[in-house]
């Protein structure tokens, strides 16, 4: 493949991923809104479309319409840079993900993966280090969150972010030693090594993801510290209205405020990713022998949007459910609970990791 | 320890093959610069198409509609400042987890004891913060 | 290809630190070192060290520079202001400097790196290689690791500790 065709593929596969997951983040914000109404005995948006769902759209270009107030005491370098820092971050990690397998059209095989290439001897390879790319790329989102509380100058808005910064750092350690579990089976970092290795099945039928394979805490750690990462129910403290009115985006409206929304559903996907990556076999599934072969094709694909599914109305179902947690006991939680669970789960791993071998 | 030298005369052999940057990075940095074109354009699009009648109240800090009472900065507590601290801490120890992870399956029981010695007196390093009360959020 | 990509670097890394020192808003010095962090990380990245180069993102750009954001977030301390000039920094630092120089380019010109360059990436690069190195041939330095971040643990929570009361 020439530099000019890998390019080319690099950009379509980069236009359509951006497409959908911006697609996706609008839509998990109807179905949120749908399903939490149902929850609540209510309609939900019902007006705009049919079943509301014109109501993404209409969402979007209200928020382009609204007044942008920029209030004149913030740091307006700052101001601006953090809501765009946050968006970027938060978009940017889908680039590692491998979402489907290798598909051959119009004479060129590419894996459904903006970084995946496939080599000479016709095997498909991904970044060695993904994984940790993800994890910087995550650190990396705190800065738009930090930077908005503290630029824009409210005591609401910097209570809020170093509440949230505080809560992030806090669970991402948690969330790093819960996927070193997985690692020790795996033996490798690269995401789309991580899916091979869950590829082959028990009996033909029960697949042999890492869930299945004794990492069940694991899974448990990383939901929940996937949960406060996110900022979602039952840890979203940083935005508590009772008591920080919006928290670190109090003073951000308009489209700015649009992109601190569409930050925080983005980086639901992209933890929904991930998790299904890791624990679940990633686009793996049961092959479904009498379809077509032209439909058989994007079985990997349906697989992989169910999984992500699952783990968006897993949210919305948990939003609808759980009551918020107070701050003191968010920290107990996270550091006198899930960090030693998954220094133990680690421990006990390699333990029988070492010993099968 | 036979065993351990011969892991580490395979050391190095395993590295010094030739390993430039492989093109695969290069779409990361492309979508770095696409999605920035993506917010930088909502945002211009907004500036065109957006009203503009900016008022002295408008630019109030929002502080439940009392006139902003003192500025907002002030110093805060020092509890955030000791849980950014523990991050950094064992967040440094995180990482070290991830190479042995990856190579654990060729390191073995060496592997094990050595990792077991290297958390056990982190643990110990863990075990004195909480018996000092640095993870209690008073 | 690789040469242009250094030298973006380079200049972002140069340019950054050059800033750190100009700026007199603390938020703005530490945000030039958070590029100069991250350019660090690409350069890393263009010798084909790329568990360094994601290491130097997590830890430095992610963990490190969030305790300096939240530092200036919690004391909220004022602009710079500028000093006269210090007596030391007049009569030794600035003679100082020459000759640092001087001997660091002697050295620089005494052993120059072999004609032919370094391939680039013939260095360790893949996590598994450094794994693979750090827990053989560099075990006891990582062991040591383990006590000094302990002890970093203890020094951490004795001084925050001690300026709570």
């Amino acid at each position: 493949m020439s530099a000019l065709t890998f390019l080319i593929v690099a950009l379509i596969k980069i236009a359509i991923t951006l497409g959908v997951l911006l697609t996706v983040v609008a839509y998990t914000v109807w179905l949120e809104r749908k399903v939490v109404g149902r929850m609540q005995n209510r309609w939900g948006p019902s007006r705009v479309g049919p079943f509301g769902l014109l109501q993404p759209l209409a969402d979007g270009i209200k928020f382009l319409l609204k007044e942008d107030l920029t209030p004149p005491y913030v740091e307006k370098n700052i101001y601006l840079l953090a809501p765009g820092l946050a968006l970027i971050m938060a978009l940017t990690s889908i680039a590692l993900v491998p979402i489907g397998p290798v598909i051959h059209l119009f004479g060129i095989s590419t894996p459904v993966q903006i970084t995946g290439v496939v080599d000479a001897a016709g095997q498909p390879s991904d970044i060695n280090v993904g994984l940790l790319i993800v994890l910087g790329i995550t650190s990396l989102g705190v800065y738009g969150i930090a930077l908005a509380g503290w630029s824009s100058n409210s005591k609401y808005s910097l209570l809020g972010s170093l509440r949230a910064s505080a809560q992030m750092v806090s669970y991402e350690v948690s969330l790093g030693l819960s996927l070193v579990g997985v690692l020790l089976m795996s033996s490798t970092l690269s995401l789309s090594g991580i899916v091979h290795a869950q590829q082959s099945t028990w009996f033909g039928v029960i697949p042999q993801w890492f869930l299945f394979r004794g990492q069940f805490v694991a899974f448990f750690i990383y939901m929940i510290a996937a949960f406060a990462e996110t900022n979602r129910i039952p840890f979203d403290l940083p935005e508590a209205e009772t008591e920080l009115v919006a928290g670190y985006h109090t003073e951000y409206s308009a489209m700015k405020f649009a992109m601190f929304f569409m930050a925080e559903y983005a980086n639901m996907v992209t933890v929904a990713c991930i998790a299904s990556v890791m624990f679940l076999g990633g686009w793996t599934g049961p092959t479904i022998s009498f379809l077509p072969l032209a439909v058989q094709a994007f079985l990997p694909l349906v697989w992989f949007t169910a999984k992500i599914f699952f783990f968006l109305f897993l949210y919305i179902w948990i939003r609808g459910t759980l009551p918020r947690f107070r701050y003191d006991q968010l920290m107990a939680f996270g550091w006198k609970f899930l960090f030693p669970l998954a220094l133990a789960n680690v421990i006990v791993t390699a333990f029988f990791v070492a010993w099968r071998a | 320890m036979w065993g351990f030298r011969a892991l580490r005369a395979r050391a190095g052999h395993t590295a010094g093959v030739p390993y430039a940057m492989p093109q695969n990075y290069i779409p990361i940095f492309v979508f770095l610069l696409v999605a920035f074109a993506v917010a930088a354009g909502t945002l211009l699009v907004a500036t065109i198409v957006r009203p503009r009648n900016p008022e002295k109240v408008k630019g109030m800090a929002y502080e439940c509609g009392i006139e902003v009472q003192e500025g907002s900065r002030k110093r805060y507590t020092v509890r955030f400042y000791i849980v950014a601290i523990l991050f950094v801490i064992f967040d440094v120890e995180t990482i070290f987890l991830f190479p042995w992870a990856v190579q654990f399956k060729q390191l073995g029981a060496y592997g094990f004891v050595e990792m077991i010695v290297f958390l056990g007196i982190l643990v110990l390093g863990y075990l004195w913060v909480w018996k000092k009360g640095a993870l209690e959020w008073i | 290809m690789h040469q242009f990509l250094f030298i973006v670097f380079a200049v972002f890394c140069a340019g950054g630190a050059i800033n750190l020192l100009v700026q007199r808003k603390t938020i703005n010095s530490a945000l030039s070192l958070i590029v100069v962090m991250g350019s660090l990380a690409m350069i890393y990245l263009l010798l084909g060290a790329e568990f360094v180069a994601v290491v130097q993102v997590i830890i430095y750009a992610g963990a490190i520079m969030v305790l300096y954001i939240f530092v200036i977030m919690l004391l909220n301390a004022g602009d710079e202001e500028a000093s006269k000039g210090s007596n030391v920094a007049k009569y030794f630092g600035i003679p100082g400097l020459f000759i640092g120089g001087i001997i660091g380019i002697g050295v620089l010109l005494k052993h120059r790196p072999n004609d032919t360059p370094l391939k680039l990436g013939a260095l360790y690069g893949p996590a598994d290689q450094v794994g693979m190195l750090l827990f053989t041939k560099y075990l006891l330095a990582f062991e040591v690791t383990s006590v000094l971040v302990l002890i970093a643990i203890m020094g951490a929570v004795v001084l925050a500790r001690r300026s709570d009361s």
